[in-house]
């Protein structure tokens, strides 16, 4: 299904798709989807509700078949058997066997995935620690709360050492403070190389966490690339007074917004510059806006465009 | 094609079966009913006619009619067993979500599906050989009278159970769980009163009828298959026109020719094939 030139492309990268539409009779659910997430990135795509974000991730694992365009998942087509053998899951939607224990839910996925059986016990134990229910692995699924079961899904995605992780709503059944675990466990994966495709809309967690991410909207990406730069809005301002003249040695021209100063397409990182260059002019400083736009702000501005 | 993960899944599937105690449930009823009708079968010799007890050849003829009726509700227990453990086995585990996080490991459908067919269908004829055999032995005991072909006999009720099983199983790939097995159900009840319906026909020489049981043991061959084992489980006497025109779903003329236990062995691997194909082509 890949073409030759994505599949050149995606040397460096753990998803690719290009143009990647779903339709479900006349509903589009995925618009011609170009999307890139490099190795060992977090990845975080975002979205409103219906936005396309599971749909899209049902077809990378190839539980669902794009209608058209192309894709590749760790290098091989959407699907493929290999590449899904080295994919961690947790689905949106996670139920697993309720009349089995913990432990054997596990055991099935290392069974499934194809690890080696001499090992099982021993990666059994090391995910039910990492997703905190060390000592309830006997403990049969059915009696297991949302939230411990979205920690054994975890535990499952985890199975393995998988070289890339997809998380659907992680922390959708958690507190906070299984949410604050699941964003160390998620800095851990990256410090240890695992690429994390993080499905969420809980913006907060992505911002926290993500090195890149993308908006969907109606199928659509609407902005894609690095947090830091689809956060770096209209550059600094800064309000005050006294300050003559429409240019400032070292920025050029000044654009006046009542008592509000600032530099077209200056970066925010040089705002103390800004700041020292309008008292050293003068002017009297009476406020500072760095500019960097919230993900939420972000988010809603990309929306409202859509 | 992949063995292991048919295997696993398989494992998995019969051991669900014991996990949720229908086996336990099952074996337990079973025995009562193997219980009951054994010393029902028992008491045959000792019934009096007319004051006088029974010849040894009339206490058997009696026994082999009510091992027909016994049988008969047995195959209606191994077609409603298919049909209720197949339809939830794929359908179910669509519907709740299971199914995702399993189908995203490193195993085709096809996989999937056979080893759903395996774990549900190696139990169900396990079943079928321990409950007829039990049966057939205690009326041998009681009675004297066995079955001109156990095993034939058997092997036609166990297919029985796979062409629902399988049939349940095809449609739990598309349609709810609920639905799948109520259409099976029906589909089955439909099959066995055209069956009877073609006896008829035939009884009474009429040739559009009589097509309506042709038809049905080539479209879903359920009752064509229980009819084959009604002629292994009869004396041969049954068969004789005198006793078999009337139509009961109780005698068969004849037995399963070679060619349809193979047309019935195909129809089974190929609604599987379907259902493989149907399951495939699904979004998840």
């Amino acid at each position: 299904m890949a073409s030759a030139g994505a599949s050149a492309q995606s040397e460096g990268q753990a998803v690719l798709t290009r143009q990647l539409t779903k339709r479900y009779g006349s509903r589009l659910a995925l618009d011609g989807l170009d999307l890139e997430v490099g190795h060992g990135e977090v990845f975080g795509f975002l979205g409103p509700n219906g936005a396309g974000k599971t749909t899209f991730v049902k077809l990378l694992l190839g539980l669902g078949r794009p209608s058209s365009g192309t894709g590749q998942l760790l290098g091989r087509r959407l699907g493929d058997r290999s590449a899904r053998a080295q994919v961690g899951y947790l689905p949106e939607l996670f139920r697993y066997q309720g009349w089995l224990r913990a432990r054997e839910v596990l055991t099935l996925h290392c069974r499934l995935g194809g690890l080696p059986e001499a090992g099982f016990p021993e990666e059994v134990g090391r995910s039910l620690e990492l997703v905190g229910l060390a000592g309830r692995g006997e403990d049969q699924v059915a009696t297991f709360s949302k939230g411990m079961q979205q920690r054994l899904g975890l535990a499952v995605a985890l199975l393995g050492s998988p070289r890339l992780v997809v998380l659907d709503e992680p922390t959708s059944a958690l507190d906070p403070v299984g949410r604050h675990d699941v964003r160390e466990l998620i800095r851990r994966l990256r410090q240890e190389g695992v690429t994390v495709f993080l499905n969420s809309h809980l913006l907060s967690e992505v911002e926290l966490l993500c090195d890149r991410v993308a908006v969907v909207d109606r199928g659509r990406v609407l902005a894609q690339g690095a947090l830091a730069d689809l956060l770096s809005g209209e550059g600094p301002r800064v309000r005050c007074r006294d300050l003559p003249g429409d240019g400032l040695p070292g920025f050029g021209a000044l654009r006046r917004d009542g008592e509000w100063v600032s530099i077209p397409g200056l970066d925010s990182s040089r705002t103390p510059e800004l700041v020292a260059a309008i008292v050293a002019a003068g002017g009297r400083v009476y406020q500072v806006d760095e500019g960097r736009q919230s993900l939420e702000d972000r988010f809603l501005q990309l929306l409202e465009r859509a | 094609m992949n063995w292991r993960p048919v295997e696993i899944i398989a494992g998995l599937t019969a051991q669900e079966l014991l996990r949720r105690r229908l086996v336990h449930a099952l074996l337990l009823l079973t025995a009562l009913v193997l219980a009951l009708t054994g010393w029902g079968f028992s008491r045959i010799p000792h019934l009096h006619l007319g004051g006088e007890l029974l010849t040894p050849q009339l206490a058997k003829l009696a026994a082999a009619q009510l091992l027909l009726l016994v049988m008969f509700m047995f195959s209606f227990v191994v077609g409603l067993t298919a049909a209720f453990l197949a339809a939830p086995a794929v359908a179910g585990e669509l519907e709740s979500g299971v199914a995702l996080a399993v189908l995203a490991r490193p195993i085709s459908r096809a996989e999937y599906l056979l080893g759903r067919w395996l774990g549900l269908a190696l139990p169900l004829l396990a079943y079928v050989a321990l409950s007829a055999s039990v049966e057939f032995w205690l009326v041998a005991v009681g009675t004297g009278y066995a079955p001109p072909d156990p095993v034939g006999a058997e092997a036609a009720l166990a297919g029985q159970g796979l062409v629902l099983l399988t049939l349940t199983l095809a449609l739990s790939t598309r349609l709810s769980a609920m639905t799948s097995g109520v259409v099976a159900v029906v589909v089955f009840g439909a099959m066995w009163v055209a069956g009877v319906a073609g006896a008829f026909g035939s009884a009474f020489h009429n040739t559009a009828i009589s097509a309506v049981g042709t038809v049905s043991h080539l479209l879903v061959p359920s009752d064509g298959l229980w009819r084959a084992a009604v002629y292994e489980i009869q004396p041969k006497l049954f068969a004789s026109a005198s006793l078999s025109r009337v139509g009961s779903p109780f005698s068969a003329t004849s037995g399963a020719t070679p060619a349809y236990l193979v047309f019935a062995g195909g129809w089974v691997l190929l609604v599987l094939a379907l259902a493989v194909l149907s399951l495939h082509w699904r979004e998840v």
